[in-house]
């Protein structure tokens, strides 16, 4: 089906239920117990989900593929977000345009930064890409204050033009980001006993990109090309000595990459018509590059899964406090249940950082191919001796 | 392999696909009259402060006095200022006899981290109001946020001209002062104190609080005869300026201005005394420093270096009157720690919020706006205090501030100089610094 045997199909059918159903999936406690607070299924993190699904997916390409670590893909998230803002403030809130500039700019931005970063390998071209995504963050959030709106982030207001659309609603309340009249931010809620599912379509505008860019990605691993890529990452020194110029192999990466990162950018601010500069700065390079190795760099699920992994510890950990673990707690006597506690309020609310650290360190350590790998050891130890063979054949091995 | 597109496997994409594009819009949503209506027997209050980067001191001290705000509302503990409070309808029985319960997020002071976690609480955790931060660039982004969601957004510490200037939003709401009225209660005690031919430096965090409370006390101190002689931006991240106070000795400036906060502010001011800035004498006169906007954490982050130091704060813990006497002990029985002026502020902006709504008999937005618009009240520790509709603004005295050269306790580092009136530091709603933008019509979202 569309070009895909059979295995890389049903994984982008087991992709596209997952993406469907998702505000079922994610909500399995109802609403008013205990455990909703584990529930993810509300559209800000649901859009999240599928939002750095894109980026990840995309930084894979060139990560997985090419080996070729970018430490500085976060600049085209941020260029590509700042494109959709400004189309939509001299535009209009259609996001078909937005999301177009988003990824045009991006390309761009990514084949001048590649053109130059890509003068080097291993460390060095990290290095350089790391450079230049402080530098963009370093202008967007002070030199160019004009066109970035500096640390407030760019905004849109009462004023904006919009020449396609309209300046202000009826009300007097700047527009919302629509696709073609559906707007992004409604929500449409099912009760169901207890429970109450959300289903909002900017999250299913995202969702239907995600699968989009997933199925490019799989065709993409599957080409030509991609032997290509991954031969590079083997050796590109061999390469070279057959008189294969590899360059416009790790460019073409590169921009579609950055595209892709681009594309994430264009949906995050479709999903909210905001732009901030702390999108380009380093740490969130680090993010991306931590989401594709905890879901397993080189794969195709892997980078999916990390982004969810990463943003669910992200959204729902740091909403943990005080308060909350004393209410789970309070069974217990006073002088324990302080001294508890006081030992896990560490590691949840700001402290989610300390356990997500640890939780990245125990896979690196201990499932070096993410949680990939973790799934199929899983696999291996309760499924059939086939199910584990078929499982290492729609992955790739990474080469080192 | 099967690479053909056939026309079966069409047919059943185009069926999967249609059922997946048709499914979110077959349900319709229950009917509520505005976001996130309160329908059982609690009422959620939605608490964004930062918890890490450089305002968490702050963050943790606006966290504490929501707690207790919650805790008075709730008729625990000895009510506060809900004794001391000019409006009476509020009981101790939760707002509307509906319990108070909160969630808190980590706004990191970036939008974006802000906006999200603001977010999760409205969709999430059906929060009716945010309030919180203490950060301006922060404030116009999750006030932006509120607007857009249809629920009401009560400012924490927010000090830029923008928050309710040219960024100023219907469903946004201020307690805190701002830049202008720092300049104005500001430039009339330097100028008596340093004299009338001063040469100002600023140095300036570089955003949206920098920028306006920059062009507030240039204004306000060049209409009293000083000199600007330049202004340099530092980003918010900074800890470290070194670089940024050696170029002030090649200059004949006598006074330095800090427009920093938080963290920056006790970093910037502690690199300036270790230059040797306090005991330079330049145009024969003493150099000087001045932190326009102070608080007493800031204050206790600097240690000795804040002794003499002049500034402008929104409320100080040593002030007499009933209502801060209140606050003052109730906080203080809890934590044992005299609160700060972004605890006071966020404490008082949730009592306005939920007097508002029993006022109104409804947590409807746009009820609870009309509400607060025009509000006069007293007995909140700043004295007389109007809500002014125009542009949701508080308008109340404002406290020139100075170091205290003996401190007498590690709390109490800061004298009150002045109470500068409120007329004085009043302008109009479409005064230039504040001009550009409109409230816009209030939303109810849903």
């Amino acid at each position: 089906m569309l070009g895909l045997n059979k295995k890389d199909a049903t994984l982008l059918g087991v992709v596209a239920v997952l993406v469907i159903f998702a505000p079922f999936i994610l909500n399995p406690f109802p609403a008013d117990s205990a455990m909703a607070q584990f529930n993810a299924g509300y559209p800000d993190l649901m859009q999240r989900f599928v939002i750095f699904g894109i980026f990840a997916v995309g930084f894979n390409l060139l990560f997985g593929l090419t080996g070729y670590l970018s430490f500085g893909h976060a600049a085209f998230l941020g260029v590509g977000s700042y494109s959709a803002v400004w189309m939509f403030k001299l535009l209009s809130m259609n996001v078909i345009p937005a999301i177009l500039l988003s990824m045009v700019i991006a390309g761009l931005f990514a084949l001048l930064i590649g053109f130059i970063s890509l003068r080097r390998t291993g460390i060095y071209f990290s290095i350089l890409t790391l450079a230049f995504a402080e530098m963009s963050f370093r202008l967007a959030y002070s030199v160019l204050t004009p066109i970035t709106n500096g640390e407030t982030g760019l905004q849109l207001t009462l004023e904006d033009p919009r020449i396609l659309g309209q300046t202000a609603t009826e009300s007097g309340g700047i527009p919302v980001t629509n696709l073609f009249g559906l707007e992004m931010r409604s929500t449409e809620v099912l009760n169901l006993g207890g429970w109450s599912f959300q289903f909002n379509n900017g999250y299913y505008m995202a969702g239907a990109l995600l699968l989009v860019a997933f199925y490019i990605s799989i065709r993409i691993f599957r080409s030509p090309f991609g032997m290509m890529l991954r031969a590079v990452k083997s050796n590109q020194q061999r390469m070279n000595y057959t008189g294969l110029n590899t360059k416009p192999y790790t460019l073409a990466a590169f921009v579609i990459s950055g595209m892709y990162a681009g594309l994430a950018g264009g949906l995050m601010a479709s999903m909210d018509p905001l732009a901030g500069a702390e999108r380009m700065q380093w740490t969130a390079s680090g993010e991306v590059v931590l989401m594709t190795i905890l879901g397993g760099a080189g794969t195709l699920i892997g980078p999916v899964l990390g982004a969810g992994f990463i943003k669910y510890f992200e959204n729902i950990f740091s909403k943990i406090n005080e308060a909350v673990l004393h209410s789970w707690f309070h069974a217990l006597p006073d002088g324990l249940e302080n001294a508890i506690v006081w030992v896990f309020e560490h590691f949840v609310g700001s402290g989610w950082h300390l356990t997500l650290g640890l939780l990245f360190m125990l896979v690196v350590t201990f499932l070096p191919g993410g949680l990939v790998e973790g799934g199929q050891r899983l696999g291996r130890l309760f499924g059939r001796k086939k199910d584990a063979e078929e499982k290492t054949a729609t992955q790739s091995t990474p080469a080192e | 392999m099967n690479n053909k597109l056939t026309r079966r496997g069409l047919l059943k994409t185009g069926a999967v696909g249609g059922a997946g594009l048709a499914l979110p819009t077959i349900f319709t949503s229950g009917a509520s009259a505005f976001t996130n209506e309160p329908m059982g027997g609690t009422v959620t209050l939605g608490f964004n402060v930062p918890q890490s980067g450089p305002y968490a001191d702050e963050g943790a001290d606006e966290l504490r006095a929501y707690q207790l705000a919650v805790e008075h509302l709730n008729g625990e503990g000895d009510g506060g200022m809900l004794n001391t409070f000019s409006s009476k309808v509020l009981e101790g029985n939760g707002i509307l006899g509906k319990k108070v319960e909160y969630v808190t997020g980590d706004t990191q002071t970036k939008s974006d981290a802000a906006r999200a976690s603001a977010k999760s609480m409205i969709e999430k955790d059906g929060a009716v109001m945010i309030t919180g931060g203490s950060s301006s660039g922060v404030a116009v982004a999750v006030q932006g946020l509120c607007q857009e969601a249809g629920v009401i957004f009560m400012a924490g510490l927010t000090h830029s001209n923008d928050t309710t200037g040219k960024d100023k939003k219907a469903n946004g709401f201020r307690h805190f002062f701002n830049a202008y009225m720092s300049g104005a209660a500001l430039a009339p005690v330097l100028t008596k104190m340093y004299g009338t031919d001063r040469k100002a430096y600023h140095l300036t965090a570089d955003y949206t609080w920098g920028w306006t409370q920059e062009e507030s006390i240039v204004a306000a101190t060049e209409a009293l005869g000083w000199e600007t002689v330049n202004t340099v931006k530092t980003p918010l991240a900074a800890t470290d300026f070194s670089s940024y106070i050696t170029p002030i000795l090649q200059t004949d400036a006598d006074v330095l201005v800090l427009n920093h906060y938080g963290g920056n502010m006790v970093n910037s001011l502690t690199n300036a005394v270790q230059f040797g800035l306090r005991d330079k004498i330049v145009n024969g006169k003493n150099f000087e420093i001045v932190v326009p906007l102070y608080s007493r954490l800031m204050a206790r982050g600097a240690g000795e270096n804040v002794k003499g130091i002049f500034g402008s704060t929104n409320w100080h813990w040593s002030l007499q009157d009933e209502g801060s006497k209140a606050f003052v002990k109730s906080f203080g029985t809890k934590y044992g720690f005299p609160p700060s002026q972004a605890a006071h502020t966020c404490y008082v902006q949730t009592l306005l919020y939920a007097d508002a709504v029993a006022r109104a008999g409804s947590f409807n937005p746009c009820a609870v706006g009309e509400a607060l618009e025009g509000f006069e009240f007293d007995g909140m520790g700043n004295g007389k205090t109007l809500y002014r509709a125009e542009d949701h603004q508080c308008f109340k005295d404002v406290l020139v501030v100075k170091g205290k050269d003996n401190p007498t306790s590690e709390f109490d580092l800061l004298e009150v100089v002045e109470v500068t009136p409120v007329e004085q530091v009043t302008y109009a709603p479409d005064h230039p610094m504040f001009a550009g933008g409109a409230l816009g019509s209030c939303n109810p979202g849903a």
